[in-house]
C-alpha cells in the first residue's frame, strides 16, 4: 500500500515509549555478564512473558544458541536475534487492492477490534483516496451496525446494512452489487465476532466468504483476522480455526498501545505463514501503522 | 491442540513407581510439567513459578497414598492448591443491605462489560431486585445504544444522557434517578480502556469516587495472556476492585488469566460469561477452573477422587463379587462410605456426564437420605446383610427401630439394593466395574 500516513513512525514510537527499554537495552542488560546459560535462560523468560509460548521461546533461545557460538560482540548477538525473529515473522503483509473493486473481509473473535480496525482502515484508504464502501455484515451484536454508520459517517464511506438480525450472507451480497454499481475500489465487510469453536458461526463466515467470491469473481479479497494483542495462546488455535475456515491473508494485532507484547503473533506467523500486515495502537481513526518485524522484536524483549 | 497435562503425566507417572513418601524427584518431575501445563494456560510467569514453588515444599516428604501413583497425588495436591487460591467457595454478589446498591463494571477495551452489565441486570431482576443500567460509555460510537438494546432484552430500564460528554456527571444524575424511582441496583457500564492511559484512568477513579459502589468488578477476557496481570494490578492501584467476572469461557481458552489475576490481587471471581446469549452468566467454580487450567476434565477429577476413596484391592474385590453375583448389603454400605468420601454428592454427579442434564430435570440427591440408609444397614445382622431375602416383616420392623425410620423406609431401601445391584451388574458388564459404584437411585 502506499502512502503511508505522516508522522506514523512518531506515533509508534509514542505507543511504545513507556517500553522504552529496547532490544538493544535488552541484550546489553542481558550481554553485560558472559553469554552463558542464564543468558538464554533469562532470554526465553522473556519471550514466555510477552506470550510467545514455551515451544516457541524455546525454539528461539536454541537457535540463537546455535547461531550465536563463535560470536564475542553484543551487537552480533543482537543481530542474530532479531534475524531468528524476523525470520519466523515473515515478511509483512501487503493489501493487494487491484483491479478495483477489491473486498476486505474482516474477521475475528468477540472484542477484539474488527469494527474499529475497519474505521483506521477505511480512514486510510480515503486519505489515498480511494472510495470506499461498508458493509454491515455483524447483523447479531447490539447496536453493531448504528457503530459501523457512526464510522462510516466520520471516515465517509456509505454503508450497506440490513436490519438487526439479518442474513449476513444477504447482507454482503447486497453490498458486492452496490460496489459495482456505485464504482468502489474497496468494498471492507465487517461481521460479528465469533469464538472459533462456534461450529455454526464458522460456517456463517464460510458462507459470507464464497457469497463474495461468487458476486464478485474477479475481485482480489482480502480476509484479515484481528487479534487482539492481549491474547494469550488460544490466539494460535483462533488464528487456526479462521484460517481453516476462509482462507486467511493477513493479520491485524490490535491495541498493541496497552502493556500487552502479542507475542502469541510470531507463532501464528511461523505457524500458519500467514503475514501480519496491520498494528492497531489506540482507539483513533489514526491509530493504525503497516506492520514492521523489527520494531515488533525490539517492543517483544522490552521489560513490561 | 495441547496435549493435556493427564497425557503428559502419563509417561512420567509409569516410571515412578516410588513408595514411602515423595521424593524430591517424584515432585520435580511432576511439576516441570505441571509448570508447563500452566503457562500454556497462560498463567502469568511469575505466578506459575511461585506456585510451583510452593507446592514443591508442601509435597516433598508427603506420605505417599497406596492407590495413587506419585504423579497423580503431586497433581492432586496442585488441584487442591489451584482451588485454594481461585477461592475455594464462590463468594455471593454484594448487593444488600445500601438502597440503592451499585455495582461499578470496569476493565480493558473489548473484555464483554457491556454484555456482562446486561447479564447481571437480568439476573439481579430474576431475582426479584429492580435494577437499574446506566451507559456511561460515551467513547466508543454506538456504545449507549448497545446497553439500550440488551437492556431491553433482559427488561431493564437503561439511564443515559443524550448529547453528555462527561461520563462521571452521567454517573451522578443516574444515582439520582435511581433513588426518585426506587430502583435498588444500579449497574454501571463503563468505557473499555487501557491501563497506561493516564487520563481515561483519572476518569475512572472520578467515577468510583463519585459513585463509592458496593462492588467494582473487574471484567477480564478468558483468552487473556500474560499481560493480564499487569493491567489488572493498574486497574487495582487506581480504584479498590472488589471482585472479578471471567468472560467468553464458552470457547477453548484454558482461563489461565483467572488464576493469575485472583493471585495478583487477591480478589475473587464472582461470575462467569458462558456465552452471548443474555442469560449466559454463571455462578464461579473454582474446582472445574482448576481442572480446565491444568487440562484434565472434570471426569479425571472424578477417578483420582474415585481412586482416593476406592483402594485397587477393594475394587478388584468388589468386582469379583459382583461377577459371582455375591454383592451383599455390606459391600453395599462399604461403597456408599466412598461414595460419600469422595466429595459432595451434587458435586460429583455434575461431573458424571450425562448427569447434569438429569439433575436438570429434577433428579436431586439427598445426603440426609444417605445417612438414613447408612443407619439402616447397620441395623441389621451379619446374615441379613449377606442375604437381604431373609429380613421379613417382623426382621424389618427390627431395624426400623434401631435406626429411626419407617418401615416404609426399609422396604425402600431393600427394593433400592435390588435395583443398585441390577445396575452394578451393568455397569459391570461395561465398564468392567472400575470407578464409583452407583448409590441406590430414588
Ligand atoms: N486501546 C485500543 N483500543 C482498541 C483498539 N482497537 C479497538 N479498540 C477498542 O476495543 C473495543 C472493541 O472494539 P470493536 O472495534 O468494537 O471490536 P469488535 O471486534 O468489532 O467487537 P465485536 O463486534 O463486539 O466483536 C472498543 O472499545 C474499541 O475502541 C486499539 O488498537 N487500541
Ligand atoms: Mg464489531
Amino acid at each position: 500500500m502506499a502512502g503511508e500516513a505522516p508522522g506514523w513512525l512518531g506515533r509508534l514510537h509514542n505507543a511504545l515509549s513507556r517500553t522504552r527499554a529496547t532490544l538493544a537495552a535488552r541484550v546489553d542488560a542481558l550481554l553485560a555478564g558472559p553469554i552463558d546459560e542464564a543468558f538464554f535462560t533469562e532470554l526465553e523468560e522473556t519471550l514466555v512473558q510477552a506470550d510467545v509460548g514455551v515451544p516457541l521461546s524455546g525454539a528461539i533461545t536454541q537457535q540463537l544458541r546455535e547461531r550465536s557460538r563463535g560470536l564475542s560482540s553484543p551487537d552480533a548477538v543482537r543481530s542474530t536475534l532479531a534475524e531468528i525473529i524476523g525470520e519466523m515473522l515473515g515478511t509483512p503483509g501487503v493489501l493487494h487492492l487491484d483491479p478495483p473493486p477489491a473486498v476486505i473481509l474482516i474477521l475475528g473473535a468477540n472484542g477484539s477490534g474488527k469494527t474499529t480496525t475497519i474505521a483506521k482502515l477505511a480512514h486510510r484508504l480515503r486519505q489515498e483516496d480511494r472510495r470506499v464502501l461498508l458493509a454491515a455484515g455483524d447483523t447479531f451484536r447490539a447496536a453493531a451496525i448504528e457503530q459501523l454508520e457512526i464510522w462510516g459517517g466520520r471516515v465517509g464511506a456509505p454503508v450497506i446494512r440490513h436490519q438487526a438480525g439479518a442474513d449476513p450472507a444477504a447482507v454482503v451480497f447486497d453490498a458486492a452489487q452496490a460496489a459495482v454499481a456505485r464504482g468502489a475500489d474497496v468494498l471492507i465487510v465487517d461481521t460479528a465476532g465469533r469464538l472459533h469453536t462456534k461450529v455454526n458461526l464458522m460456517e456463517e463466515l464460510k458462507k459470507v466468504n464464497r457469497v463474495v467470491t461468487r458476486a464478485l469473481p474477479a475481485a482480489p479479497v482480502e480476509r484479515l483476522l484481528v487479534l487482539d494483542a492481549t491474547t494469550g495462546q488460544n490466539g494460535l488455535a483462533q488464528a487456526k480455526h479462521f484460517h481453516d475456515a476462509v482462507g486467511l491473508t493477513g493479520l491485524v494485532l490490535t491495541k498493541l498501545d496497552g502493556t500487552a507484547k502479542g507475542g502469541i503473533v510470531v507463532a501464528v506467523a511461523q505457524t500458519l505463514r500467514v503475514p501480519i500486515t496491520f498494528i492497531g495502537t489506540g482507539e483513533g481513526l489514526d491509530d493504525l501503522q503497516p506492520f514492521h518485524a523489527a520494531a515488533f522484536a525490539e517492543a517483544l524483549l522490552a521489560a513490561s | 491442540m495441547f496435549e493435556g497435562l493427564q497425557q503428559r503425566l502419563g509417561e512420567i507417572v509409569r516410571k515412578v513407581t516410588g513408595r514411602g513418601a515423595l521424593s524430591a524427584d517424584d515432585v520435580d518431575a511432576t511439576l516441570r510439567e505441571v509448570r508447563l501445563a500452566l503457562l500454556e494456560a497462560d498463567v502469568n510467569f511469575k505466578v506459575a513459578r511461585d506456585f510451583v514453588a510452593r507446592v514443591r515444599s508442601a509435597a516433598v516428604g508427603q506420605q505417599v497414598w497406596k492407590h495413587l501413583s506419585p504423579g497423580h497425588q503431586v497433581v492432586k495436591t496442585v488441584h487442591e492448591e489451584l482451588v485454594r487460591l481461585l477461592g475455594g467457595e464462590a463468594r455471593e454478589l454484594r448487593v444488600a443491605p445500601h438502597r440503592p446498591s451499585i455495582i461499578l463494571l470496569v476493565g480493558l477495551n473489548g473484555v464483554g462489560k457491556t454484555t456482562t452489565a446486561a447479564k447481571l441486570a437480568g439476573h439481579l431482576r430474576r431475582r426479584g431486585r429492580a435494577p437499574l443500567l446506566v451507559a456511561t460509555d460515551l467513547q466508543r460510537p454506538a456504545a449507549v445504544t448497545q446497553l439500550e438494546v440488551v437492556g431491553a432484552q433482559v427488561g431493564v430500564p437503561v439511564f443515559s444522557a443524550p448529547g453528555a460528554t462527561d461520563p462521571v456527571a452521567v454517573a451522578r444524575a443516574a444515582l439520582a434517578r435511581a433513588e426518585s424511582e426506587g430502583h435498588d441496583v444500579v449497574v454501571v457500564d463503563s468505557a473499555g480502556r487501557q491501563h497506561v492511559d493516564e487520563p481515561l484512568m483519572a476518569e475512572l477513579s472520578a467515577m468510583h469516587a463519585a459513585l463509592a459502589p458496593q462492588e467494582t468488578l473487574l471484567v477480564l477476557d478468558a483468552m487473556a495472556g500474560q499481560d493480564a496481570v499487569t493491567s489488572a494490578e493498574q486497574f487495582a492501584a487506581r480504584l479498590p476492585i472488589d471482585g472479578l467476572i471471567l468472560t467468553k469461557l464458552d470457547g477453548d481458552a484454558r482461563g489461565g488469566a483467572a488464576l493469575s489475576v485472583v493471585s495478583a490481587i487477591g480478589r475473587p471471581i464472582l461470575f462467569v460469561g458462558v456465552g452471548e446469549r443474555l442469560d449466559a452468566l454463571e455462578a464461579f467454580h473454582p474446582d472445574r477452573m482448576a481442572s480446565r487450567i491444568l487440562g484434565m476434565g472434570d471426569v479425571l477429577t472424578l477417578i483420582e477422587r474415585a481412586q482416593e476413596a476406592t483402594s485397587a484391592a477393594s475394587a478388584a474385590e468388589t468386582e469379583r463379587k459382583l461377577r459371582r453375583a455375591q454383592f451383599t448389603l455390606s459391600d453395599f454400605l462399604e461403597q456408599l462410605r466412598q461414595v460419600r468420601q469422595m466429595g459432595p454428592l451434587d458435586q460429583l454427579l455434575d461431573m458424571i456426564p450425562g448427569f447434569a442434564k438429569a439433575r436438570q430435570a429434577g433428579l436431586t440427591v439427598d445426603e440426609k437420605q444417605l445417612r438414613r440408609i447408612e443407619a439402616m444397614i447397620q441395623s441389621m445382622t451379619p446374615q441379613e446383610r449377606a442375604t437381604p431375602s431373609i429380613i421379613d416383616g417382623s426382621r424389618r420392623r427390627r431395624i426400623a427401630r434401631g435406626s429411626g425410620v419407617t418401615v416404609q423406609e426399609v422396604n425402600r431401601l431393600l427394593k433400592q439394593f435390588e435395583e443398585a445391584r441390577r445396575l452394578l451388574r451393568h455397569v459391570d458388564e461395561h465398564a468392567r466395574g472400575r470407578g464409583p459404584l452407583p448409590f441406590p437411585p430414588r
